[in-house]
């Protein structure tokens, strides 16, 4: 079945079965079922409001009420154990506006990697997490006087520091523009190609989606296509959501897929 | 699987406290304006109370005594609720709970940093008040030391709980009067305790700064340590304690 892995097949980095989450009075993700291949990137797309941003902080393990099933590189999420092992950055940037740039990622390389001996370890983290990111110029700079992107690269450089084995991005190219937005996508394919990242990507739009290898599309709190109800299961490759749906584009296959779920809804509705 | 960790969470842990507490006295130190207000305000405040009871130097012992307890506990509270509430809101405690940080290195962190600037305030403002002002204290000057630390953990701590409650910094701010005002009008500053009526000196039995305060005065009126003194020290340690432990519950690595 994992007939796009040239490597053994090995266990998924992500598997969700019968994942549900409530938040207040509303069930934000129903019975969610889905894998995320590793060293692949997996988009995440769906529009604002769908519950992109909960199934990530339940993979990255924040999120509080979460039933059914969710394995995340072997261990159920939130692990303790995972807590050095994924990286996780919000929509809006966690740094510290009043620190540096590189007092910030100095800060975070000290809570993963703690004490005196790993001093240099750390610096050089630090170091390269700065150049992943294209801050060197900017390193000494307050993270409160960047502009909204740099900012956002400022978060992403604190997710890379601890190379992680999983990285949980959410929106991580609003609002740049389309240069740094191409290169945030070749350094994430580098991360999947020479590191061995496993990337699960979250987006509302769609053309990003051509860049990634396996997508899952999302809608009102459920999988539209990539679920493991499906036979592609572990995320449907861009290429076989266009042929299936008979789309040029992703974002056709994805209005075509919602059109079919709108049209579904309404005859159940008409027969109870 | 290997199941190597290199840095498993522990309840403490020193190397990531003190970068926690570097991390903090760094980010004051980008904002030179608050370390300003937080040494000089207390310092200015006891220069004009000072010549507010310019012909009653015991009215001054008094009072200037005891604010030297109780400007520790103010300013670090309110600092400490800021911060954490910033904290809380930029989402960087989300990413450092979603890290191998222990809530105890947090808190450890933040008490240690604004202990360090507690320190420097107390002793500035008790330099001042001794050594300028004529403030004639019987015991020793270590001591009031000692005990406006321990009140500006107190301070910390309770700014630290009740962050957990604000949605915003203006509520934040409004939890200083909430919390604190009425603690400083029942801790003998204004009147003495016990000739308080019987409720509010119940009350006042059950509120640390009063502990703060009668520490002080101890000092102020005894050469040695008073068995008094060792009670009221250990209530606001213990205060502080029970109340940072509190504030380590309000910290969730999962929300909703």
């Amino acid at each position: 079945m994992m007939n796009y892995s040239s490597g053994p097949p090995e266990e998924p980095a992500v598997h969700a079965q019968d994942l549900t989450v409530v938040r207040g009075p509303r069930t934000v993700l129903r019975g969610l079922g889905f894998t995320v291949p590793r060293g692949r990137i997996t988009g995440l797309l769906g529009p604002s409001g769908c519950g992109k941003s909960t199934l990530m902080r339940a993979v990255a393990g924040t999120q509080a009420k979460v039933t059914g099933t969710l394995d995340v590189l072997g261990s159920p999420a939130g692990h303790p154990a995972l807590r050095t092992r994924i990286g996780y950055v919000t929509q809006a940037p966690s740094v510290y506006d009043d620190l540096t740039v590189r007092q910030n990622l100095h800060y975070f390389a000290a809570i993963l990697d703690p004490g005196r001996a790993a001093a240099d370890r750390r610096h050089e983290n630090v170091t390269r997490a700065i150049t992943d990111v294209d801050l060197t110029t900017h390193a000494d700079a307050l993270a409160g006087n960047l502009s909204g992107g740099q900012r956002s690269r400022v978060s992403l450089a604190v997710a890379l520091l601890g190379t992680p084995e999983l990285l949980v991005l959410d929106e991580p190219t609003v609002g740049l523009d389309p240069v740094l937005r191409r290169d945030l996508w070749n350094l994430f394919h580098t991360l999947a190609s020479e590191r061995g990242t496993t990337l699960l990507i979250s987006s509302h739009v769609m053309d990003e989606a051509e860049r990634c290898h396996r997508l899952l599309l999302m809608r009102a709190g459920e999988i539209l296509a990539g679920g493991t109800s499906r036979p592609e299961a572990g995320g449907d490759t861009p290429d076989a959501l266009r042929a299936r749906t008979g789309s040029e584009t992703v974002e056709g296959a994805f209005l075509h897929l919602v059109d079919e779920a709108i049209a579904a809804d309404r005859t159940k509705e008409t027969t109870r | 699987m290997s199941t190597d960790t290199p840095a498993p969470t522990r309840a403490l842990n020193l190397a990531r406290t003190t970068a926690t507490a570097a991390r903090v006295l760094r980010q004051l130190r980008h904002d030179p304006r608050t370390i300003a207000l937080m040494l000089l305000v207390p310092c200015l405040m006891l220069f004009l109370l000072r010549y507010v009871y310019d012909g009653s130097a015991h009215v001054f012992d008094n009072i200037g005594a005891s604010l030297l307890g109780i400007f520790p506990l103010i300013t670090m509270f309110l600092v400490t609720s800021i911060a954490t509430l910033r904290e809380r809101t930029s989402g960087t405690l989300e990413r450092l709970l979603a890290l191998p940080l222990g809530k105890g290195d947090l808190i450890a962190g933040y008490a240690l940093a604004f202990g360090t600037l507690a320190i420097i305030q107390a002793a500035l403002a008790t330099g001042l008040a001794v050594w300028f002002l004529g403030l004639d204290v019987t015991g020793s000057p270590w001591l009031l030391l000692l005990v406006a630390l321990l009140d500006a953990l107190l301070g910390t701590a309770l700014g630290l709980f009740v962050s957990a409650f604000a949605a915003s910094e203006f509520q934040a701010v409004q939890f200083m009067p909430a919390v604190i005002f009425p603690q400083l009008l029942l801790c003998g500053l204004f009147t003495p305790r016990d000739a308080m009526h019987p409720v509010l000196e119940a009350i006042s039995d059950v509120l640390p700064m009063s502990y703060a305060v009668d520490a002080m005065n101890e000092i102020l009126r005894h050469a040695d340590m008073t068995a008094a003194f060792v009670r009221d020290t250990a209530i606001v340690a213990g205060c502080a304690l029970l109340v940072l432990t509190l504030g380590a519950a309000t910290l969730k690595r999962r929300t909703a």
